[in-house]
């Protein structure tokens, strides 16, 4: 899923603070399983804001709707009804959401509480790492479904690099080498022969630097 | 083949070819566009070494261009020895550089992937590679060899290079070095410097496994030795510096030598190295890295008795 981290209290204030009526749109998809962006995240915001502009001597008044979805157009519309009654509406959803928003209420300001981080997962309770950079070829089946492109901090595709130590990342002593997960589990497989195959370098025309990017599936287009 | 044979006709190439024991340098760019100062710290090399590598923007930190640094060493008489890293340009601007250096005269380069960012000086730069170390050497034998850029397109004039790589033989997974020494070589790699030696024992264990896959046969592997100034290096460069081997007998004998003293005891440890290393299977030359110590340079290289350099017509 997308993990999002909410932006600083600092922030947000800033970005509103011109605006008297908001309303803060949360979203029931990623950002809900991720723990920053549903309907108990924005209820929270929505008190702390509320506390923060009335110590300032300038109360802001805030309602709350949280969507089954933001990047989904039929869900956007749940607020047609009331969209203009607000100076700004504030988006807890990942990047997608205020944009989608954005396109379907063009006369409206939209705002992102949150930052989208990555595609990843929870591997603890309240720890999220990321898996995926959506590259848009996979090829973790080399690796043996460990992603270097998204996992090791150069995205080498012959890994480990010379900063590899104690199975940690050159970067930082919290960040895991993946190249040395990947080389152990081979070799303990046996299955050396498949590092020794000099790949041919990445074809990014799939990833971002090909240009923004469209799926199409015939079949559902009406 | 033509030019006798020579895949570049570089100076280098032609020393390592007659089986001379190769002496390399190296020289960092200065922080600027101070071309004295870089002509100060690469004359101090002149006739001491075989060639001298040129940093491409090292530990991150921007300086020079190696491209820049490489074309001047080259217009006073000095053969360069061109790095280039994956971090910071694509395949477009890598292949580039390439025909740019080899027009202004530029015959050997050393592969990197390059220290990340996060080291240097602009950590909130965007990092490339496009490609990596690997692909990089492959890159360049193919513009060589066969005459065509990445996307088999025809090259007017190929860029004749004698293709350099590293090896770190004190990275993890240790078992794993010797294979990705390997795969360097298969991608096209004419010659390997290691990383900086220390741990002795650890190096001959991996150089006899180098020796025992027949790599030595196929490629020209350069030791990597930087004198220690002090006790302080040595720990810092311990504890610092992510893939670096300092055993703690080097920290103890540095700091045994006393104060003032441990410059000259990491001098005589480097050309105990080095003595050592002629002498080692596989082992065809020692490339020197004097970090911001290019005046000692001519003083090892007489004490370790690589002096004076060969000539190979």
């Amino acid at each position: 899923m997308i993990i999002a981290d909410r932006k600083s209290l600092e922030e947000i204030l800033d970005m509103i603070k011109d605006f008297k009526k908001i309303l803060l749109v949360g979203c029931k998809g990623c950002v809900t399983v991720c723990n920053v962006g549903g309907a108990k995240e924005v209820g929270v915001l929505a008190a702390t804001l509320k506390i923060a502009r009335k110590k300032e001597g300038n109360p802001i008044e805030i309602d709350e709707k949280t969507l089954e979805r933001q990047c989904d157009p039929e869900y956007v519309e749940q607020i047609r009804d009331i969209f203009d009654q607000y100076d700004a509406i504030l988006s807890m959803a990942c990047g997608v959401g205020p944009q989608f928003l954005s396109e379907a209420y063009p006369s409206q300001k939209f705002f992102p509480a949150v930052d989208t981080k990555f595609f990843g997962g929870a591997v603890q309770h309240g720890i999220w790492e990321e898996r995926c950079a959506g590259c848009g070829t996979c090829v973790i089946h080399h690796y043996d479904g460990l992603c270097p492109i998204a996992r090791c901090s150069k995205s080498l595709q012959h890994g480990p690099c010379g900063g590899s130590a104690d199975g940690k990342c050159e970067i930082a002593k919290d960040v895991e080498c993946i190249w040395d997960t990947i080389v152990k589990k081979k070799m303990e497989q046996g299955r050396l022969e498949d590092l020794r195959i000099i790949r041919a370098p990445k074809d990014w025309q799939t990833a971002r630097d090909g240009g923004p990017r469209k799926s199409i599936r015939e079949e559902l287009v009406q | 083949m033509s030019n006798n044979g020579l895949k570049s006709g570089s100076n280098l190439e032609k020393v390592l070819k007659a089986g001379h024991f190769a002496f390399t340098g190296e020289c960092g760019p200065p922080k600027g566009a101070n071309v004295e100062h870089l002509k100060e710290k690469f004359e101090h090399l002149r006739g001491k070494v075989d060639a001298v590598n040129v940093t491409d923007n090292q530990t991150a930190v921007v300086r020079m261009s190696s491209a820049a640094a490489s074309a001047i060493m080259v217009a006073n008489g000095i053969e360069p020895n061109f790095q280039m890293v994956c971090r910071d340009r694509n395949r477009l601007a890598m292949m580039a550089d390439i025909l740019g250096v080899y027009s202004l005269g530029v015959r050997n380069m050393l592969c990197l992937s390059g220290d990340h960012q996060k080291f240097g000086n602009h950590p909130q730069s965007k990092n490339v590679f496009d490609i990596d170390s690997m692909q990089l050497i492959a890159m360049v034998k193919k513009m060589r060899d066969e005459g065509k850029f990445l996307n088999d397109e025809d090259i007017d004039e190929p860029p004749k290079m004698f293709i350099g790589a590293a090896a770190n033989p004190f990275a993890d997974p240790y078992e794993f070095r010797v294979y990705r020494l390997a795969n360097k070589i298969d991608a096209g790699a004419d010659f390997i410097q290691t990383q900086c030696i220390y741990n002795m024992p650890r190096f001959r264990d991996f150089m006899k496994m180098a020796v025992d896959m027949g790599l030595t046969e196929k490629a020209y592997i350069l030791a990597g030795v930087t004198p220690m100034k002090s006790a302080r290096m040595a720990q810092y460069m311990a504890k610092m510096v992510p893939g670096m081997d300092v055993p703690e007998a080097l920290i103890e004998r540095l700091k045994g030598a006393g104060k003032g003293k441990q410059a000259e005891e990491g001098i005589k440890f480097a050309i105990e190295q080095i003595d050592e290393f002629k002498e080692m299977e596989g082992v065809a030359g020692v490339h020197l890295m004097a970090i911001e110590w290019e005046h000692k340079v001519p003083e090892i290289a007489e004490r370790a008795g690589v002096l004076p350099r060969p000539q190979v017509d």
